[in-house]
């Protein structure tokens, strides 16, 4: 459950945060007023109220169902919804700040060869500038890992909840404790060393 | 050579290419462009040179609208520059650039620098671009590094893969801004070789740049610039053995005579 919650939020977090990026940087002041607003405000929101508006709020008062009338679905979605939604905050300004280590001539030069705004942003701005933030971007999804645990606040069984409820039935606190622990490493430590490994393949030689 | 000037009368015969008219722009209180009109014939080679910061660089930006200007006019084969947008971007299709800073793709390979404008922008099917962008660069003498990265090529060879990328979009216009100026000596030549043979093939070329030399073989005109203004426009012979004005005058006794 840890795993599943982790890569659908990391999934969403990054087109997301992209598009949040993009807007951050567009011409258009509507759009960058936006991309600000939002960063702003749900990067300085704990992640916890977050998800517990969405249950209470999103499910509980407007009555979103999330296409689906089970309580445990409608949970995983919600929590999906929140840490995809948070992680953005994050993913959006890691890329603004890679987009900000891309020369500006090469903008300039894929305009004067007749390149549209966002083809500019598509094939030469963003390819570079995510070659140089895959290091913040690790850290980034390796917080998420660890994030998905505030999950548990609104009954998703991901790892969190399995050992409070196994901490409840069982006796050997430690044992349990160091057991989840651990497993949290062995998720995000390869994760980390991998996206390593790629950011210096395909670091671009200037 | 006599039929080389020849062809470029011809050319030359057949109309105006690019008009700018009393262009002005400010940077701050910096009054970069005072009132310049200038007008580029089809074929013409003009070489805009001047000292630091008289503005020829911004001048050469705003044909293409990298630079906005704040009153005037400039046309391109007699349509105005039209503002940010899709048409825009149709237009600076048609006026190649090439910068001093070479500014090619950091994280594509020196083919895919030359076949990106004509895919994305032209729409020419892949192995057509492929086809022609190895044609370009062999013309410039670069087609043996088709397959490496900018950053394994030394300045003078970016440049010309530069030069390749811009022609590859078949452009009616080609600016060059200083192209010459952040190479060694010795890759001056190959770059300044490459322009000459576009020159005698009739290529519409505006050249900012401080290599005197080129501006003596290969300008049909010389535009004199300092602070924001064009002083003088003269034939090359007539400008370096005859300057006019004392502006001039005295730019050229500081470059020549070392």
């Amino acid at each position: 459950m840890t795993v599943k919650l982790t890569v659908l939020s990391a999934v969403g977090s990054l087109v997301w945060g992209t598009l949040l990026a993009a807007m951050r940087v567009s011409p258009v002041p509507l759009m960058r007023g936006f991309g600000t607003v939002y960063v702003n405000v749900v990067r300085n929101i704990p992640l916890t109220v977050i998800i517990l508006f969405s249950s209470l709020g999103l499910a509980d008062i407007f009555g979103m169902t999330m296409g689906s009338d089970d309580f445990a679905v409608q949970g995983f979605r919600l929590a999906v919804l929140s840490l995809a939604g948070y992680t953005a905050a994050f993913v959006c300004e890691a890329i603004r700040s890679g987009i900000n280590t891309v020369p500006l001539g090469q903008a300039e030069a894929a305009r004067a060869i007749g390149l549209s705004f966002s083809q500019t942003l598509t094939l030469i701005v963003l390819p570079q500038a995510f070659r140089s933030v895959i290091g913040p971007l690790a850290n980034v999804l390796i917080a998420l890992t660890k994030n998905t645990t505030v999950a548990a606040a609104i009954g998703v069984a991901e790892a969190a909840y399995l050992m409070k409820t196994m901490i409840e039935n069982e006796a050997q606190t430690l044992l349990i404790g160091a057991v989840f622990a651990f497993g949290f490493v062995v998720l995000t430590l390869p994760t980390g060393l991998f996206l390593g490994w790629v950011s210096k393949r395909l670091a671009v030689k200037r | 050579m006599t039929e080389v000037s020849v062809t470029k009368e011809d050319a030359v015969a057949s109309g105006e290419l690019v008009v700018l008219k009393s262009v002005n722009k400010h940077f701050g209180a910096l009054h970069v462009l005072q009132d310049i009109d200038l007008t580029i014939d089809r074929g013409e080679v003009v070489v805009v040179i001047g000292p630091s910061g008289s503005g020829k660089s911004t001048l050469c930006r705003t044909i293409n609208r990298l630079e906005t200007i704040d009153e005037g006019t400039i046309t391109i084969d007699g349509k105005p520059l039209p503002q940010e947008g899709k048409a825009l971007a149709r237009l600076r299709a048609d006026v190649g650039m090439v910068f001093q800073s070479f500014n090619l793709f950091a994280h594509k390979t020196v083919l895919e620098n030359v076949m990106l404008g004509q895919v994305k922008v032209r729409k020419v099917d892949k192995k057509k671009a492929e086809e022609q962008a190895r044609a370009l660069l062999d013309r410039v003498g670069v087609g043996t590094q088709a397959d490496k990265y900018p950053a394994q090529l030394s300045g003078g060879q970016q440049q010309r893969v530069a030069i390749a990328r811009a022609l590859a979009m078949d452009p009616k216009v080609m600016l060059f801004d200083e192209p010459t100026s952040a190479l060694d000596p010795e890759m001056i030549n190959e770059v300044l070789e490459v322009m000459q043979q576009l020159a005698r093939d009739g290529m519409t070329m505006i050249v900012v740049t401080h290599e005197m030399g080129f501006a003596r073989s290969a300008a049909n005109r010389v535009v004199f610039m300092a602070d924001g203004r064009i002083v003088e426009e003269a034939a090359p012979d007539q400008f370096f053995s005859n300057p006019r004005s004392d502006r001039a005058k005295d730019f050229l006794s500081k470059i020549l005579h070392h």
